[in-house]
């Protein structure tokens, strides 16, 4: 498999590593009616077949985290964008 | 005594007849020729035995030409070298070669295991499953070793491989896969419209099936003689591989190939790989691997001098080679007459030509008058011959029976294309009824197939969809292909009429030779339910081992759907995975083997520690000094001496590999609040602190100090093996979770060379190493300062006042550069005061002794609460695990947390990993109350000592336990204390 990353261009993928899914937010900390989403966050994940935004570290490039769109069925990148937003 | 090569065939053959090249097969003193594979030298010698099958120990022989071979695994070279399961047919022959057949005992043509034949009512699918059932205990000690020693195949040399292998990386934009006309022909195609091209091919020459064919291409002659052209006169960007095998496709256009560079040379030559890995980036490929020909199956067919016509072909033409004198061609296609027709040019005799086909063949019948052969439309039924073919009953279809002399059978049930690569990324292939073959589905994108692998028949077919799909790959990456010199091909083919078994009596009638499995065997599993081609396989073992029933897999689906009333369309086949051929495991190694297998790391002054003498130990890829032992000194006797001389002088350590990461903006505090447990906003400019980092689900993940060298910088260590995983997580942080905090975050572990300076005299030391007017007295530097200041003559140095050790300690640190410099000057400046080094087990057992947490502790199991941290975590602000972290079960002082162990006898060494019972409980789980985590001598209390987690441990100091060690066989009593053995107030660190 190939990522393009924004910054350093077409890359193995023995440069990167894989964290998950990049749609989970994390909830308030401070707010203690939070229990439930928490728990979502760490623990549950959904497991789509299909295009796919998860998190992608460059570490032997950038060292930018990465938002990655993938299709799940087929391995397709659809997309490659920083995970910082505005960047 | 040396053969006499008595099957070659003069003068034919794209061999070098001129150059005689010897060999050894079992010993045997053999002969053959450059351009020889170990098979057609065999062939030519007129050995046709060469091995026994894996269950019965059938005698077996040569089937094929190719690296779809099922029979012909031996092992080859000796020693260190010898390789076990080669495939005969693609060793490529050199001089000195030696090759042993494989599974037979005491030899090849006595083999006593083939009474096993005698057994095989009982050795059918499943048997494994049914008859070893029972007592369960003695499959492990009685029935598997059994197994294992009568089936099996080679085996490997035991000692280390002694040659190198390589990987290596290429980019092209075309990759064709295959050199023989389609493969030629779509690499000349899509260079010559100026892409960059790689080609590959398994074989040791270009041509593929132009090899083995006579007929003309181009109007040039293709008779046996004729060299392989080149692709025009190499064009200017195609990269050929010859001896190069693209074994799996992956996705992104990523495919591996692995390069026999030197298995064609007794001995790899000086600073050459024996093989090479290559990862090639393609933005188009091209599979033109050809086709493989299909067996009919029917009774003894697997004995030695059954072959394959195209096979036959090949041995003939290619290797000049009679596979027999005497042969009888057994095919359900046309195509296969070109068997007959090649054998009588090259003088030698053809018996019959046996058509199965209910309708018959005109052209056979033709073939048949012009060869001389009776044409027989029947079947074979029987082969007789122990150690090869002697006769062959013919069923004709009037119900009649006859019997032909011969010693080659040449078979063919039609042509599989080699679709193998199409499916590495799930592409699912396609039944093509007319053709009677699966042919490629749907494609991966950017591959495109050609030639005889997509089912075309003829050289002008597959000359012309190669050179198609060469000028179609180019255009798609942007290149303008000349129009197609070559017609478009007829692909009106006459609809094939498989034949795919023939039923037989008594004799065993093979679908998969390799792993002895049997028509019976499909029937057997259909008969129990099984379906589907992947089970079947799985149960009856049809398609596995080192040819991936490439010359069975279909036979033994079709079989499959007749037993069960099926159409083969909808049976399908089994699905065909990496590698297209074995791999051997040190080409996907490479370089990275032994010491080798990761980088290794050094510290700045890893130079001076080997001059003292110092024992090394691998951590997180570091070298570390482990100790320095001096002369006559037990490995106990140098910690103790260390640890003591650090506690009564001074000692220095490296620390120079921990993590250390520098965090600088205006957000910086703000940020470090939220990654640690404790507050940061709060240090002091010239502070340190200790903090701990929570994973997101509230346990520990790393600890260390953290720095404040400036209001918007700070310097924070982390633990050595957590050093990159710490660093990602800050990054993940800082541009995930809290991108609009204003931080950046950087890795500075290899920048810095830090040194542990501790003991009561390491004021003195480190005051001599300063440039003059720079007061580091308790006033002015106190616990837990840090600042930089200039040392031997103006080098900046940032020094730190933490201890790990518990005594009056510094941590200091210059760029790496300076840091054999200054580890010599620390020495120097100490030696008045009796500096010794102290290496990381020293500084275990001063950490064990102070009861500070570490990897041991830290253990991905443990949380704040735990580690006797639970106070340090903030209630007023955010960070990284607080709100899991607090989680009632999290914090409940039944878990098992941080203690001191005393034991009773202070010369017992009470175990890490032992588990804590209660005095005089039995050591089993239910009575399991915590465990012993790290574990030291103590030279200061003269005990040994340890550390443990332990069930509601804070309030149990005073009790005593049974520590228990079942692995190691030992139990004994200890005491449970605060884990501060040492000076608990620090009032050492303060002076």
């Amino acid at each position: 498999m190939r990522i393009t990353c924004p910054y350093c261009g077409e890359r193995a993928l023995d440069e990167f590593t894989y964290r998950g899914d990049a749609t989970v937010k994390r909830p308030d900390s401070l707010d203690e009616n939070t229990a439930e989403a928490w728990v979502d966050y760490v623990y549950l994940r959904d497991n789509p077949a299909g295009p796919h935004k998860e998190l992608w570290h460059h570490g032997a490039g950038c060292h930018a985290w990465l938002e990655v769109t993938r299709d799940t069925v087929t391995h397709e990148i659809l997309d490659v964008a920083f995970a910082r937003k505005g960047c | 005594m040396a053969g006499r090569q008595t099957n070659r065939l003069r003068g034919h053959g794209l061999v070098d007849q001129g150059t005689t090249v010897s060999f050894r097969f079992d010993g045997q003193q053999l002969t053959g020729h450059p351009g020889d594979t170990l098979a057609s030298a065999l062939l030519a010698n007129g050995i046709r035995l060469v091995g026994r099958s894996f269950k019965y120990h059938r005698p077996r022989g040569i089937l094929t030409a190719g690296s779809e071979e099922p029979n012909a695994l031996v092992e080859l070279r000796q020693g260190a070298r010898r390789e076990p399961n080669t495939r005969a047919t693609t060793i490529e022959l050199y001089d000195g070669l030696e090759a042993a057949s494989q599974n037979r005992w005491p030899s090849l043509k006595a083999d006593l295991l083939s009474l096993n034949q005698l057994a095989a009512p009982l050795l059918g699918a499943g048997f494994y499953y049914k008859t070893f059932m029972w007592p369960a205990a003695f499959w492990e000690k009685l029935y598997e070793p059994m197994i294992r020693r009568a089936a099996g195949l080679g085996y490997p040399s035991k000692q280390a491989d002694p040659d190198s292998y390589e990987k290596t990386n290429a980019f092209c934009d075309v990759l064709v896969i295959g050199a023989g006309p389609a493969g030629l022909s779509a690499a000349l195609a899509a260079a010559k419209a100026g892409a960059r091209v790689i080609l590959c091919d398994e074989d040791f020459a270009l041509g593929g099936r132009l090899l083995s064919e006579r007929g003309d291409v181009d109007g040039e002659s293709g008779a046996p003689g004729r060299r392989p052209r080149r692709p025009n006169s190499s064009p200017p960007d195609c990269r050929i591989l010859r001896r190069t095998t693209v074994f799996g496709a992956y996705d992104g256009g990523v495919y591996a190939a692995v390069e026999r560079v030197s298995d064609h040379l007794p001995v790899p030559p000086e600073h050459a790989p024996r093989q090479r890995l290559w990862r090639i980036v393609a933005k188009q490929a091209i599979v033109c691997a050809g086709a493989f020909e299909r067996p009919i199956v029917f009774g003894d067919n697997d004995r030695p001098g059954v072959m394959l016509a195209g096979a036959v072909r090949t041995y003939v033409n290619r290797f000049g080679v009679a596979p027999g004198q005497n042969a009888v061609i057994f095919a359900d296609n046309d195509a296969a007459l070109r068997t007959a027709t090649d054998l009588a040019d090259a003088g030698l005799t053809v018996q019959a030509i046996v058509d199965p086909r209910p309708q018959g063949s005109a052209a056979a019948e033709q073939v048949a008058a012009g060869t001389g052969a009776l044409y027989l439309r029947g079947v074979i039924e029987k082969v007789r011959g122990a150690h090869g073919v002697r006769v062959v009953g013919v069923r004709d279809n009037q119900g009649g029976t006859r019997t032909i002399k011969c010693d080659l059978l040449a078979i063919s049930g039609g042509w599989n294309p080699a679709l193998n690569l199409t499916t590495h990324l799930g592409g699912k292939p396609r039944w093509d009824d007319s053709r009677a073959c699966l042919v490629p589905g749907d494609l991966p994108a950017g591959m495109r197939v050609a030639g005889a692998a997509v089912g075309e028949v003829s050289t002008e077919a597959c000359l012309a969809s190669g050179e198609a799909a060469g000028a179609g790959a180019a255009r798609d990456c942007g290149f303008s292909p000349s129009a197609p010199s070559r017609p478009a091909p007829d692909r009106q083919i006459a609809p094939a009429t498989p034949v795919w078994q023939v039923e037989t009596g008594r004799g065993k009638a093979f679908v998969d030779s390799q792993n002895d499995v049997a028509v019976s065997d499909v029937k057997l599993a259909a008969r129990e339910g099984f379906r589907v081609p992947d089970h079947v396989k799985r149960y009856t073992t049809l398609g596995m081992a080192t040819d991936q029933g490439k010359t069975s897999n279909l036979n033994g689906a079709a079989i499959l759907a007749e037993a069960t009333g099926r159409y083969l369309g909808a049976v399908g086949s089994t699905t065909f995975r990496p590698p297209y051929t074995p791999v051997s495991i040190g080409a996907l190694a490479g370089h990275h083997r032994g010491t080798d297998f990761r980088p290794t790391r050094l510290t700045p002054s890893h130079r001076w520690a080997e001059e003292q003498g110092a024992v090394f130990v691998e951590v997180g890829m570091w070298m570390r000094a482990l100790m320095f032992p001096r002369p006559e000194e037990s490995a106990q006797e140098t910690v103790n001496r260390e640890v003591a001389n650090t506690r009564a002088h001074v000692g220095v350590c490296d620390v120079s590999t921990l993590g250390k990461i520098d965090v600088q903006g205006t957000d910086a505090a703000a940020f470090l609040d939220k990654v640690y447990i404790n507050g940061f906003s709060k240090l002091a400019v010239g502070k340190a602190r200790y903090g701990l980092m929570l994973r997101e689900d509230g346990f520990a993940m790393d600890d260390g100090t953290t720095a404040r060298l400036a209001e918007d910088h700070f310097y924070m260590t982390t633990t050595t093996a957590n050093a990159v995983r710490v660093s990602q997580h800050l990054e993940f942080c800082q541009e995930v979770l809290w991108p609009e905090l204003d931080v950046q975050t950087v890795s500075a572990t290899e920048q810095w060379a830090q040194y542990a300076v501790a003991g009561p005299n390491a004021r003195a030391v480190i005051a001599a190493l300063l440039d003059s007017g720079q007061d580091i007295s308790n006033d002015a530097f106190p616990y837990m300062a840090c600042g930089t200041f200039k040392i031997c003559g103006g080098v900046p140095a940032r020094l730190f006042r933490l201890s790990f050790s518990g005594e009056l300690a510094y941590e200091i640190g210059v760029p790496a550069r300076y840091g054999d410099g200054l580890i010599r000057a620390i020495m120097d400046a100490g030696a008045a005061h009796g500096i010794a080094p102290y290496g990381t087990e020293a500084l275990g057992v001063m950490r064990i002794e102070k009861g500070h947490a570490a990897g041991p502790e830290l253990n991905g199991q443990t949380t704040a609460h735990d580690l006797g941290l639970g106070r340090m975590m903030s209630k007023k602000k955010d960070f990284v695990g607080r709100f899991l972290g607090e989680r009632e079960a999290l914090n409940e002082p039944a878990r098992a947390a941080l203690v001191g162990l005393k034991p009773l006898d202070p010369k017992v060494r009470v175990s890490a990993g032992a588990h804590l019972v209660p005095k005089g409980a039995d050591a089993v789980a239910a009575n399991d109350q915590g465990y012993v985590t790290s574990q030291a001598y103590s030279p200061e209390l003269k005990s040994f000592v340890a550390l443990a987690m332990l069930s509601n441990g804070p309030a149990r100091h005073g009790e005593v336990l049974k520590v228990c060690d079942p692995l190691r066989g030992s139990e004994t009593l200890a005491e449970v204390c605060s884990p501060h053995f040492v000076d608990p107030d620090g009032e050492r660190l303060r002076v």
